[in-house]
């Protein structure tokens, strides 16, 4: 039976901006589902607020509308154009429960939309803890199989406290209901810990809501991913084991596709129940994932949870196995049957089977710790890690390294030189699971701990164990080796060691052990991902590498462009690149090239075997992709290889690349290194007359002193060669800055320290611009709403400007045909610029693909990853604006006047860290970037627009209630024409006494709070920060002062988002609130696709 | 470029195919020679059902999972009393086994049942080799003073072919034995030994039958002596069009009426014996993620398969044979084979997969329940 003909239009909710647990892998889904509805011949309305996504593209939905993710937006959306179905199963845990309060609040009913993918019940079934121990108990007694923790249900702490003699003691394991990626569960070892963790997630679960649950730490975990029919007909897809045992998040663990140590008996038994539990729960057009505990001394099963929806694990899995799990999905979700369905790869065998693996997957996590040195690193049941890199092999310990290697992080590959340390320290540290404990075991392995010390220490499988010596062996063989034979160096490449690391064991460099390895002919060949293990023949290119014997790359006769992308995502590095990388593909492929993808992070869309004419899912290292270029080089002719679109990472590899001969598409490499190095760069607005701060570079403390005092403080110091802002500070006496260099000791002995002028109240400005060597395309103006001194990426900013005029664009626009020419820029560019006064100074230019590509594109419905592809290649502006893809006339610094304000702004991790003793981390903004993604909010004004953009990232922002504020002494002028607004549109202002007085001489009358030092009042009066606990605050407004008084700051900061109330750091957010507050009073917050603002704005150009 | 897997054995290894095509690898279990027919199996888990699995004899096994042996061999999962399989290729075996019911390593069970084996080699490359040249005679020689290539592939070539081949009586039972019902007992079932495994008596004893295995040489008096409610064709390896003698001892059923299933090559024979031929297929189904759908029901189950043969029947109609009409009942949506027969006029099913599954998913399972149905229905 083919698709329903009853529906005829479908909403898709999209999963908003990238969060710990929530990341790039719902665009993934969610732009695949919005392809296959549309090629159904479907109406696809698409809601997401996250414009660095594929899926908000105007050309994959019919009507895309870049809205906040709340009912009560999507609920115009649905008023407006009237679907006939909601698909809420691809957008996550945001989508899901967007969908049920939709259903709850009777809009759904009230409109006449269904649910497909999942019904309500059955989505509650999976989600809700109790009903879910209920369907684990049904299956029990149906196949006799399945069981969950012994666990309790608690909704207040007394009954937190009461569950734990009912469970046999502690430890135990507190699960808040209804929270994505486990936020606010852990494991309790004794009271404090669990009033602690209890307390947060009864906080957190939007139903207050914990699990109790008996601990099953150190057992072995498994996931299964299954889909399921209308005729009932179900396919386990994927067998997932965790590397890691049970106790550490499995979005945290190593995992490894298929299960490595598993009986057939026991995984049918696993198999047998993920079936009965997904009839047992409904899911009947649409997939899940399901978790399980195997105790390793006994195999008694436990069935931990099951997510009703696409998750992160079905991405993970659809890339591991070439079962594109989403898409199957949605066209499930329309009627098709799974043997209705073809399976992509061999094209001639239906999706209705399990695919079979001749290979093996591992998944590393990518942490971001170093970015929040307050945060506890200990891995828990919450998941803290940004990104992951996915790696294939023939065999696990090739999966493995090359995993390692992928996520391109100083000591993530083994080390087998330095000196590995104490084998009972190294034993004793492996046994709490951090980032990087694999690399600990290593070292302890290497220090002599025996298999069973390993095990006894980590509860690691001792199969996986035994690999991790294995590598080891051969480490110590090529060590051993009198000289580097064929033999050792075809195992130890077999086994997955790069060039690198055979170098360092050997005492060689890199690119001579290459030169060795090549001219003995030991090269890596490429295998196929086919679903099938090579039953059937298969007709997508999907390769990974191997050291094997035979290779799969087909010859070609186009020429082909080799696109490198980004790599796992980080914070400073995430699906904004993936996003041009994509684009370049699509627009390459367009203009008769083959493209072909290089990356190895399987959250993307650039991994999805669709996305490009090859992919080859490999390490974005020198090593791989030279590899990779090889043996396109040897399948047909190669046009080049890109590297400003994915970010740092295809940059850094750029000069290694030319100098092996590769050839390098638009600006070229030295171009790069000529922005990135500060003295030549100086030279090129120095030629064009541009001012840029002053700065100096510093190897000791007596020249950073020496400089610092020229310049004059306020001064902002990082390191030399970093990404993403790292380490990067605003000093503002010598007391500080030598604290500083203390502090980052290690940075100075490697690379010298940067000391820029900082620009206090200066306004940043982001430029992206086009440059194809004669003609400028500025592709558009962001003017940030924090001031200079907040990292970029962090800090909400309009496009268009709000407070340019014509002369700072026309001045913006020379300054950067200026640097794009004096660099040689062929594509993209992107400038920082700070306006202080009247002088416009250039902070940074970063001739790439930047951050903002995505958002400039879609606020001015210009693909500018796109253009820039195609002038890498040789075309021209004018080409491209005579095709089309550019405006005929204008860019971006020429929108009309009624065109339409994009707000950006950045999400900030802060909820999911905690430090040891488990408090919040601060949550103030500085130079260091340490958001994890992006919103947008888009509207006829700023203010709307702001509004929309604040409660896409945090929440609504009130429109009454109590605001308290407490600013800075530099901010407090700033502060009091928004204070008054605040008054005037009815709020009632809190404020400590400093603040308070200044109000009160202006004229705005304030209620002291007592601050948090001051501690509880003699009658009771409660303190700013337990005012926030108790919910009676709804607004907030703290700036930080600097480095007194920094405390206070940080309880009040850390309180609003642990009771989620809405926190502006800085007055700029403050202004912009204002005026978000004042747009939603007067209540005419409407909603408008892209596709009709493009309209509107392709009108207003003509 | 030769490879290696550290931990297995030094000794060199070739496997050679009778088309000339030669892989070196490593020795992997007993050192020697061994021939046989190359196929691939898919199965990700279940090794050690694999290769006790009867229809395996004269077999040199190809495990296109690259990990084997990482559970070890316990002394509960064999379906057999023995590995039956001529020869075992794998890429990558476990240096140790993991898992608590292991026993003993494969590579010990290998050495201690003389099953000589290679490790180390491109399977996916030899798999993807079978798959476009079809199934074919392998040697695989490990040892340390090897013949040259030229003499290998002569005694390859020199080795018996599987089409035309009769093994079932090779690997069945010599004595009859029964397994009891668990629980009370319901129906007595006569099961024809061809090559039978352990969990296929298992499954019927699970539903109250007492399953008599008879030889395969048992005749129809041997059957009728028993009074069976319901009689039983098992898998076996080789040729059905050599399986006269069974084929006639079907025909006899089929003319009592007796409820009568038959598994794989007992569906070949089920096959022959309503007049339709059997055929050998390019390269045969053997795996467990296999997608047949029920015709009857419209649902898809995934199976386990290993067969190499396949009956020849229409898809679009049913038959009309002297014991009534007959439909395909079963069919794999991967190629259209035919995966399942069904009488329409008596008591008589047979399916090409496994439903007993072991190793592989029970979603088949349902058909011992229609076996069972078929016998009470014969009683009512």
């Amino acid at each position: 039976m083919p698709k329903r003909t009853d529906i005829q239009s479908v909403l898709v909710i999209g999963s908003g901006p990238i969060v710990i647990g929530q990341a790039a892998e719902f665009d993934y889904s969610g732009t695949q589902a919005c392809r296959v509805l549309k090629s159904e011949g479907l109406r696809v309305i698409l809601v997401n607020s996250n414009p660095a996504t594929i899926m908000t593209d105007p050309e994959i939905a019919d009507a895309t509308y870049v809205e906040p993710i709340t009912p009560e937006f999507v609920e115009k959306i649905i008023a407006k154009e009237r679907p006939d179905a909601l698909l809420p199963t691809l957008g996550g845990q945001t989508a899901l429960n967007t969908a049920i309060s939709m259903h709850e609040n009777g809009v759904l009913e009230k409109y006449g939309v269904e649910l497909i993918g999942a019904n309500v019940e059955a989505i509650n079934k999976g989600e809700d803890r109790d009903l879910f121990k209920g369907v684990v108990e049904a299956v029990n007694a149906k196949i006799g199989h399945g069981e969950s923790a012994r666990s309790v249900i608690c909704h207040t702490m007394d009954e937190v406290i009461a569950g734990v003699d009912t469970l046999g003691g502690y430890p135990v394991v507190v699960r808040p209901s209804f929270t994505m990626g486990g936020a606010g569960s852990g494991f309790a070892h004794d009271e404090e810990e669990l009033r602690r963790i209890a307390g947060q997630g009864l906080t957190l679960s939007p139903t207050t809501e914990v699990l109790l649950e008996e601990s099953i730490l150190g057992w072995k975990e498994y996931e299964l991913e299954l889909m399921r029919d209308k005729n009932d007909n179900v396919v386990v897809v994927c067998s997932i084991e965790n590397f890691d045992p049970m106790g550490v998040h499995t979005g945290d663990s190593i995992t490894v596709a298929p299960a490595m140590t598993l009986t057939d008996r026991e995984y049918q038994r696993l198999r047998d129940i993920g079936i009965a539990i997904i009839r047992e729960v409904g899911v009947d057009t649409g997939g899940c994932n399901i978790q399980f505990a195997v105790n390793p001394d006994d195999g008694r099963i436990i069935v931990i949870e099951m997510n009703p929806r696409v998750s992160r694990s079905s991405a993970l899995a659809s890339k591991a196995t070439g079962f594109p799990i989403a898409k199957i999905a949605a066209r499930l979700a329309v009627g098709y049957t799974l043997d209705e369905i073809p399976n992509d790869i061999t094209e001639k065998t239906p999706a209705s089977f399990e695919p079979t693996l001749d290979y093996v997957v591992v998944k590393v996590p990518r942490f971001a710790f170093e970015k929040f040195p307050a945060a506890d690193a200990t891995l828990t049941t919450t998941m803290k890690s940004v990104g992951e890199a996915m790696a294939i092999g023939r065999n696990f310990t090739e999966a493995l390294q090359k995993a390692l290697r992928s996520l391109e992080k100083k000591g993530s590959q083994f080390d087998f030189v330095s000196a590995p340390g104490d084998k009972a320290e190294l034993l004793a540290k492996a046994v709490v699971p951090t980032d990087g404990r694999i690399n600990t075991v290593m070292d302890a392995i290497r220090a002599g701990a025996s298999a069973e010390e390993v095990f006894d220490a980590t509860k690691i499988d001792p199969w996986f164990v035994d690999q991790l010596f294995l590598i080891h062996e051969i480490a110590q063989e090529l060590a051993a080796a009198e000289k580097l034979e064929p033999e050792i160096l075809a195992e130890a490449k077999r086994h997955g060691f790069s060039d690198a690391q055979i170098g360092a064991i050997r005492g060689l460099r890199e690119d001579v052990v290459r030169e060795v390895r090549h001219a003995l002919g030991v090269r890596p060949v490429y295998k196929t991902v086919d679903t099938c293990a090579a039953e059937f023949a298969a007709k997508t290119p999907y390769f990974y590498s191997s050291y094997d014997e035979e290779s799969e790359v087909a010859p070609r006769e186009k020429p082909a462009v080799i696109i490198l992308g980004s790599g796992p995502n980080r914070i400073g590095q995430g699906i904004e690149f993936d996003y041009s990388c994509v684009h370049a593909s699509f627009a390459l492929s367009d203009a008769g090239y083959e493209t072909v993808m290089v990356n190895c992070n399987p959250e993307t869309v650039s991994t999805d075997y669709d996305t490009s004419d090859r992919l080859y899912f490999e390490p974005l290292t020198l090593e791989d992709v030279l590899e990779i270029v090889h043996a396109e080089t040897l399948a047909g002719p190669v046009a080049g290889v890109i590297v400003q679109l994915g970010g740092q990472t295809p940059l850094g590899l750029a000069q290694a690349l030319k100098d092996n001969g590769v050839p390098i598409v638009g600006t070229s490499p030295e171009a790069i290194d000529l922005a990135e190095e500060r003295g030549a760069f100086g030279r090129v607005l120095t030629e064009a007359g541009l001012p840029a701060p002053k700065y100096g570079t510093a190897f000791s403390f007596e020249e950073a002193k020496g400089i610092a005092a020229e310049i004059g403080f306020p001064v902002m110091v990082r390191p030399s060669y970093v990404l993403g802002g790292r380490g990067m500070e605003i000093v503002y006496d010598e007391p500080s800055l030598g604290e500083y260099l203390t502090r980052h000791a290690g940075l100075i002995s490697e690379h010298p320290v940067l000391i820029d002028r900082f620009l206090d109240d200066a306004i940043e400005i982001d430029v992206d611009a086009l440059y194809d060597g004669h003609e400028l395309y500025l592709g558009g103006v962001m003017e940030h709403i924090e001031e200079a001194g907040i990292h970029s990426g962090d800090s909400a900013c309009a496009l268009p400007p709000i407070t340019l005029g014509g002369f700072d664009i026309k001045r913006l626009r020379t300054s950067t045909e200026a640097i794009a020419k004096g660099v040689g820029v062929r594509g993209l560019i992107n400038i920082q610029f700070a306006m202080a006064g009247d002088i416009l100074y250039v902070l940074e230019a970063n001739p790439r693909a930047s951050r903002t590509v995505p958002f400039t594109s879609k606020a001015t419905a210009v693909p500018l990853a796109k253009a820039a592809a195609r002038i890498s290649l040789g075309a021209t502006v004018a080409q491209l604006r005579a095709e089309g893809m550019l405006p005929k006339e204008g860019d971006g610094g020429t929108l009309p006047l009624d065109a339409p304000i994009s707000v950006k702004e950045a999400v900030m991790p802060w909820s999911r860290f905690r430090d040891a003793s488990g408090r919040g981390v601060d949550t103030v903004l500085g130079p260091e970037m340490r958001s994890t993604g992006e919103v947008m909010g888009i509207d006829t004004v700023f203010g709307t627009a702001y509004a929309k953009s604040q409660a896409g990232a945090y929440g609504a922002l009130p429109t009454k209630g109590r605001a308290f504020v407490s600013v800075a002494n530099r901010d407090k002028r700033s502060m009091i024409f928004p204070a008054r607004e605040l008054v005037a549109h009815g709020f009632e202002l809190l404020a400590t006494s400093g603040t308070a007085e200044v109000l009160k001489r202006n004229g705005i009358n304030a209620t002291v709070v007592r601050k948090q030092s001051e501690g509880e009042g003699p009658n009771g009066e409660k303190t700013i920060v337990q005012l926030i606990h108790d919910g009676q605050v709804d607004l907030i407004v703290n700036t930080p002062y600097g480095t007194g008084g920094r405390l206070d700051g940080y309880e009040i900061r850390t309180a609003a988002v642990a009771r989620a109330v809405p926190c502006l750091t800085t007055v700029q957010a403050l202004a912009a609130a204002v005026q978000g507050i004042e747009a939603l009073t007067r209540g005419d917050v409407g909603v408008r696709s892209l596709q009709e603002h493009a309209e509107h704005l392709t009108a207003a150009r003509q | 470029m030769t490879t290696s897997t550290r931990g297995a054995s030094k000794v060199p290894a070739v496997l050679v195919l009778e088309d000339g095509r030669t892989f070196r690898g490593r020795a992997y279990g007993a050192v020697g020679v061994t021939f046989g027919e190359a196929v691939f199996n898919t199965g990700m888990s279940g090794y050690q059902e694999t290769l006790t699995d009867p229809s395996y004899h004269r077999q040199v096994v190809v495990m296109t999972a690259p990990h084997v042996g990482n559970t070890g061999v316990n002394d509960e999962d064999p379906e057999s009393g023995r590995i039956w399989v001529a020869g075992y290729v794998v890429r990558d075996p476990a240096r140790i086994p993991s898992n608590w019911r292991s026993r003993r390593s494969l590579d010990e069970e290998l050495v201690a049942q003389g099953v000589v084996g290679i490790s180390g080699i491109d399977t996916r490359a030899l798999t993807r080799h079978l798959r476009e040249s079809g199934a074919m005679r392998v040697g695989i020689f490990s040892g340390n003073s090897l013949p040259d290539e030229g003499t290998m592939l002569a005694e390859v070539r020199q080795a018996p072919e599987m089409q035309g081949a009769d093994l079932a009586a090779e690997v069945a039972t010599k004595e009859a034995y029964v397994v009891p019902a668990i629980g009370a007992k319901k129906f007595t079932v006569a099961a024809i030994d061809l090559g039978i495994k352990g969990m296929t008596p298992h499954r019927m004893a699970e539903r109250g039958i007492e399953v008599h295995v008879l030889p395969a040489t048992a005749t129809a008096e041997d059957i009728y002596a028993l009074d069976p409610d319901g009689v039983f064709f098992s898998n076996g390896p080789g040729d059905p069009a050599t399986a006269d003698h069974p084929v006639s001892v079907m025909r006899t059923v089929l003319e009592r009426k007796t409820p009568l299933f038959g598994i794989c090559f007992g569906n070949q024979i089920l096959g022959r014996a309503l007049g339709f031929g059997t055929y050998k297929l390019k390269y045969g189904h053997r795996g467990i993620n296999q997608p047949v759908q029920d015709r009857t029901t419209g649902k898809v189950e995934v199976t386990a398969h290993n067969h190499g043969f396949a009956v020849d029947a229409p898809l679009d109609a049913a038959t009309d044979t002297p014991y009534g009409r007959v439909e395909v009942s079963h069919v794999c949506l991967n190629d259209n084979v035919v995966e399942g027969l069904q009488l329409l006029d008596q008591p008589a099913f047979s399916v090409q997969y496994h439903p007993e599954a072991a190793a592989g998913p029970h979603d088949a399972a349902y058909l011992f329940d229609r076996f069972v149905k078929l016998m009470e229905g014969q009683r009512a």
